[in-house]
């Protein structure tokens, strides 16, 4: 097994180097990285103690963004919810509005307009596109490679810019509803969204050429973390994560949810390699494929309301209910647990990156010390996502 | 950028075929009896909600050995998340009480959800199966007095972190966790935040600003949101 030959590798080092620590007496040391690295996004804090060159414990001391979210949910109302949801993965906002509607809508029977259901994927996958295109860019920079980011903030800016034409919010659209959308799209935006979108691809090949067929990005990438495949599923990561280590799973098309992912034609893509390479591969794949299932939809929204008939006051009968969705980070879920109140009695809110992370105390062990920026960018995190 | 008008492009879907909820679920319910040979009498009860989910709940010492049976026999292989739920309702209801008022009676009586329960604190888990991606919830009582149960690190890695910020919010006890330290609070932090009798503080020393404005907010209703940025 590929992760077995990590840990053999690092024992045969560790072997090799007793006899010279021996003699030169070298002691081992705590580095600490973070709270504030640009490979954390976020203020995540990574103590590693090491021998030499080498990690031999290192563990994520989380909790610098904890802002209690679970709590705040269970004094707030339903509808109020999306917003403290909106701030968890800060760069994919929408998405993380949508599997809590999608809970509450489950909860109370009550499905969006076919024209709303359009649009709320689209819109998901445009904060998806938002999301990983920051992140194709960002990996670049962690990476010693300046040059991607500033493609990635300028094309990162053009989908931002139609979100914001659409919702109002660059970052925070809090535009979803029980039972449909704040509103419908504004005139135009489908063409303008059509050019963004080839725009996006362009990104995508010009981030292809710069970084994934550089020579030094392989070298700095290739078997470098390796996840195998029952480690992956054992630790719950999601996502491309998990898709990097060969396991074929995407939930916008093996899970049935009143969105309209099923309408377009797009690849779920894996490696099986499973190493920070195959990650940041499969990232970037998925925003091509991304950028098809949009220019897809938009060429098929029906005509009609965005928003079903809810009452004013939103009431969600008693029950619990589990969504989760295929956010930019993995999966996203809720579990909502309602008391037939106004608000929820509980909401147990599984984030992607918690998950992705609660991995590192393993897939740290034995790795060298630059490749810890590797293997944390390439798992890609956002603080948010995982404190909540 | 672009005026908001409603949207003139927009052509007829000649199939718009919902997505309907089966009434029976062939599938879920197979699995369930196959759950329930599986694990005897470790289920105490189940629940079933076709086209949505599972829900069972085991008995607490059986924790370990059912979710190990259901990884082994069942091939629930994925491990989504851990938590758990106080089934108390709040003392404090929403923390929108007039401090001024005295405090309403409210219905403290302990309800428990799908599956039914015995004590006020559960401790449920979603597990998947990676290839038919059929989930299921198992829960499991906690007794009130020793809030212990098994720790599911040696079945799944993964539930280290997720015990961890359980023990941390709801102050449950798993046994054979060999690191129960605090994920995110402080060390020297008092209490378990998530149980329901621990006041949510941001509404005790300020009280919800819902009831100090009587008066009507200037410019009408629809004052339209307004986003500000923690983005990275």
């Amino acid at each position: 097994m590929l992760g077995d030959r990590q840990q053999l590798s690092y024992i045969a080092a560790q072997a090799a180097d007793a006899r010279l620590n021996l003699e030169l007496e070298t002691e081992g040391m705590t580095l600490n990285i973070g709270p504030q690295h640009p490979a954390t996004h976020g203020t995540l804090r990574i103590i590693a103690r090491l021998d030499g060159e080498q990690v031999v414990w290192a563990e994520p001391a989380c909790g610098y963004m904890h802002r209690g979210y679970e709590k705040l949910a269970e004094v707030r109302t339903f509808p109020q919810v999306t917003t403290l949801v909106n701030r968890i993965d800060w760069l994919g906002s929408f998405a993380n509005e949508v599997p809590f509607i999608l809970a509450a809508e489950k909860l109370m029977g009550v499905e969006a307009p076919t024209r709303a259901q359009y649009i709320r994927t689209i819109l998901f996958e445009l904060s998806r596109i938002a999301n990983v295109s920051l992140f194709l860019g960002d990996l670049g920079v962690q990476l010693g490679a300046i040059t991607p980011v500033f493609l990635a903030f300028r094309d990162r800016e053009y989908v931002l810019n139609l979100i914001e034409s659409a919702t109002g919010g660059r970052f925070h659209p809090n535009f979803d509803r029980i039972g449909g959308l704040k509103d419908d799209l504004p005139a135009g935006w489908i063409d303008e969204t059509r050019a963004v979108m080839k725009k996006l691809r362009g990104f995508c090949d010009q981030i292809e050429d710069l970084l994934f067929g550089n020579e030094i990005f392989q070298s700095r990438t290739r078997g470098i973390g390796v996840i195998p495949r029952d480690v992956a599923l054992q630790y719950g990561l999601s996502g491309a994560n998990l898709r990097a280590s060969g396991v074929d799973w995407d939930l916008r098309r093996d899970q049935s949810l009143p969105m309209m992912w099923n309408k377009a034609d797009w690849k779920v893509w894996t490696h099986p390699d499973g190493d920070s390479f195959a990650r940041c591969w499969i990232r970037l794949q998925e925003t091509r494929e991304s950028t098809k299932i949009v220019d897809q939809l938009l060429g098929s929204i029906p005509a009609g309301p965005v928003m079903a008939k809810v009452p004013k006051i939103i009431k969600v009968p008693e029950g619990e209910a589990w969504v989760s969705t295929e956010n930019p980070l993995g999966e996203m879920g809720y579990y909502v647990v309602s008391r037939g109140d106004l608000g929820p009695f509980r909401v147990k809110i599984r984030s992607a990156s918690f998950n992705n992370i609660s991995i590192t105390p393993w897939l740290l062990r034995g790795v060298y010390v630059p490749d810890i920026v590797t293997i944390l960018a390439s798992l890609y995190f956002i603080l948010g996502d995982i404190d909540r | 950028m672009l005026p908001k008008l409603p949207s003139a492009e927009v052509r007829p879907l000649s199939s718009n075929s919902e997505i309907t909820t089966p009434v029976v679920d062939a599938a879920r319910e197979e699995l369930l009896v196959a759950i329930k040979s599986s694990l005897g009498d470790a289920v105490v009860d189940s629940h079933l909600k076709p086209g949505d989910d599972i829900w069972i709940r085991v008995r607490n010492d059986a924790w370990q050995t059912s979710i190990k049976k259901l990884r082994d026999i069942n091939s629930f292989d994925y491990f989504c998340f851990l938590s758990a739920i106080d089934w108390m309702p709040s003392p404090y209801g929403r923390g929108e009480d007039d401090p001024t008022e005295p405090t309403p009676q409210r219905d403290m009586t302990i309800r428990s959800g799908y599956a039914g329960g015995e004590t006020r604190m559960q401790v449920f888990v979603r597990i998947v199966n990676s290839k038919t991606h059929i989930g299921l919830n198992v829960k499991a009582d906690v007794s009130d007095a020793v809030p212990t149960i098994d720790s599911l690190i040696t079945v799944f890695a993964g539930a280290n972190w997720h015990e961890r910020e359980a023990h941390e919010m709801f102050g449950i006890e798993f046994a054979g966790h060999p690191d129960l330290r605090k994920m995110y609070l402080p060390a020297d932090f008092e209490g378990h935040p998530m149980r329901k009798d621990f006041p949510l503080l941001a509404r005790m020393v300020k009280p919800w600003p819902g009831i100090v404005d009587v008066e009507p907010l200037p410019g009408g209703d629809d004052s339209g949101d307004s986003s500000d940025g923690d983005a990275s």
